[in-house]
């Protein structure tokens, strides 16, 4: 039996890990990312001449549970067709037997690298809100993300944002006929017995998600039990992260009241003090940019008197500018 | 050991090689014994490399304890307590190993293995030859963690030795000698990589028949290791961790 130098035992190991695509459409360029369920890869598909980004499976076989959640991963992203959403192009097994998929590869950043260099807090927060439209979208096509967090969304080189890795969603109800053009309507919640069948590759009571970002009920494992409030916690955790650039297991910095309250409700432990849906947040983190009153906070005269100031901030001083103008002259007059 | 015992009818591996786990608890002895070969098969030089260089045993010294270990785990039934839920089967292993070697009454074991066992064939000259081959630091695997690591890298050095032999025979029946002999110069040959042109120069072949043989020999290859290694994990979570252990590290 021959002995493995290192060097071939490396070899050995980088080379069979690499998909094979021989006689597909597609040409492997290079790994961009490796995570829980597969990895990665920037290729070309050499029939629309086009970089793509191919998900594979590390390990062949188009049957067991990491082949099935790639390949429903596949299938809620098809149904998703949102500009907040990565469109998958393909589905299939590759020649030597792994499961692949194959969606738009996007140039851009990750969002906690992105918003390194984003420091005000409006922009941040517009971003969070393109967050909300796609993560409302998919609530509305009766879909839970179960893993929203920084790593899993993608801001473009043009801005656009993406909401990526839907290997933990949930399919709650099939709702793939909702009105577009009504974002807040038949938002599926499950009533308390679970209530819609759960078509979730991941519905066993196993807990998936990531720790600071998941609902305490996803860290129960009470999967049968979840519903748009669970998103709406982690979205919620995302929101904080976004404003104080904390992971959500930190000591967090003080924040604007209204922002702190919108958190609070957004990540409150008992999902019944959640907001109802992402819309509603969102409805918030925009009334707070507008500089009005947001739902989550009951402000005092001086909160109130506060945010009036901060909203005609610009007007006020224009005035007492012309005010004292006018003063100063009738006093230089009578002088 | 001997290899042929893995091959049935006209193919080379039976249908479905089932876990050494369920074959060892198996009520029939042939199967507990093809069990003890699978692990012995995969397992002997790592253990034995361990034995040298974790336990600073000679030569003599680690073979008897090679055999030895190998011999109690069929008479002990230490895979009967083997619980796939607290560790990997590589790790248990390891553990025992390390329990055996402390626990060894060498005089009384020897003259028990003398008198009433009959040895494993296993070429203890090539594992030597490997260890003077000058690639393993034995100072470098002090900690608890490097000890891990180092036995890990052996046995998927060992794993991954079985399923090239596999696929030499494969190549062979299928008369695809010459790719084999291009998969062996590409990944295993020197120091220095070789691109697929030159390799086509060298065979005196198209570059697309370098690309064709080399992806048919790496796809054969995985599926031939990933089979071996399905055989040496206890259940499936196992398997799928072992995998990416074996194939997902230092990839890209």
């Amino acid at each position: 039996m021959r002995h493995l130098s290192d060097k071939a035992l490396t070899r050995l190991r980088s080379g069979a890990d690499l998909p094979d695509v021989g006689g597909t459409r597609y040409r492997l360029i290079g790994q961009v990312a490796r995570g829980g369920m597969g990895v990665v890869y920037a290729a070309e598909d050499e029939l629309l001449q086009r970089r793509v980004a191919l998900k594979v499976l590390e390990m062949p076989g188009s049957e067991g549970e990491l082949a099935n959640r790639l390949t429903r991963e596949a299938r809620v992203l098809a149904r998703l067709e949102h500009p907040g959403i990565v469109p998958v192009h393909d589905v299939g097994t590759l020649p030597d037997g792994r499961v692949f998929y194959t969606m738009k590869f996007v140039e851009g950043q990750r969002l906690d690298h992105y918003i390194e260099s984003l420091a005000s807090a409006p922009d941040r927060l517009r971003i969070f809100l393109r967050i909300c439209d796609a993560v409302a979208f998919a609530h509305a096509r009766g879909v839970l993300h179960r893993d929203l967090k920084p790593a899993n969304v993608m801001v473009g080189s043009f801005g656009e944002v993406l909401v990526m890795d839907w290997g933990l969603a949930k399919i709650l109800a099939d709702v793939t006929h909702a009105e577009p053009n009504d974002p807040c309507g038949n938002i599926p919640r499950l009533p308390a017995n679970g209530g819609i069948g759960n078509t979730s590759g991941t519905g066993d009571g196993r807990v998936m998600g990531t720790p600071g970002y998941m609902s305490p009920e996803q860290a129960r494992g009470e999967t049968e039990l979840l519903d748009a409030r669970s998103d709406i916690f982690s979205l919620g955790a995302l929101l904080r992260y976004l404003l104080t650039n904390q992971l959500p297991a930190h000591p967090l910095p003080k924040l604007d009241r209204s922002l702190e309250a919108i958190c609070a409700k957004a990540c409150a432990p008992e999902r019944e003090r959640r907001y109802a849906a992402v819309p509603d947040l969102a409805e918030d983190v925009s009334r707070y940019l507008d500089g009005l009153a947001v739902s989550a906070h009951r402000e005092s005269i001086f909160d109130k008197l506060a945010r009036f100031y901060r909203r005609y901030r610009f007007f006020i001083w224009l005035i007492a500018t012309y005010l004292l103008m006018r003063v100063l002259l009738i006093l230089l007059i009578k002088h | 050991m001997d290899h042929d015992e893995f091959k049935s009818g006209d193919g080379r591996f039976p249908a479905t090689r089932w876990s050494v786990i369920a074959a060892v608890r198996s009520e029939d002895d042939a199967d507990r014994k093809r069990s003890l070969d699978t692990l012995c098969e995969t397992y002997w030089k790592p253990v034995y490399k361990y034995v040298r260089l974790r336990w600073n045993r000679s030569a003599p010294d680690a073979q008897d304890l090679t055999q030895g270990f190998f011999i109690e785990m069929l008479e002990r039934e230490l895979l009967n307590r083997f619980d796939g839920s607290k560790s990997r089967l590589r790790t248990y292993l390891r553990l025992c190993v390390d329990s055996f070697v402390m626990n060894e009454d060498k005089a009384a074991r020897r003259q028990k293995r003398g008198g009433e066992v009959q040895h494993l064939a296993l070429d203890f000259a090539g594992a030597e030859e490997e260890i003077s081959g000058g690639t393993i630091d034995a100072a470098a695997i002090a900690s608890p963690e490097s000890l891990e690591e180092f036995f890990e890298t052996e046995w998927l050095r060992s794993l991954f030795a079985l399923a090239i032999e596999d696929l030499r025979t494969l190549c062979s029946e299928r008369a695809r000698d010459r790719d084999f002999q291009l998969f062996e110069r590409y990944n295993l040959d020197g120091d220095n990589e070789i691109s697929y042109a030159q390799l086509a120069q060298q065979y005196g072949i198209a570059v697309s028949e370098v690309t064709n043989g080399l992806a048919w020999t790496r796809r054969e290859f995985r599926r031939l290791a990933l089979e071996r290694l399905r055989e040496i994990c206890g259940d499936d979570d196992e398997f799928q961790r072992e995998a990416r252990t074996a194939f997902g590290r230092n990839a890209g």
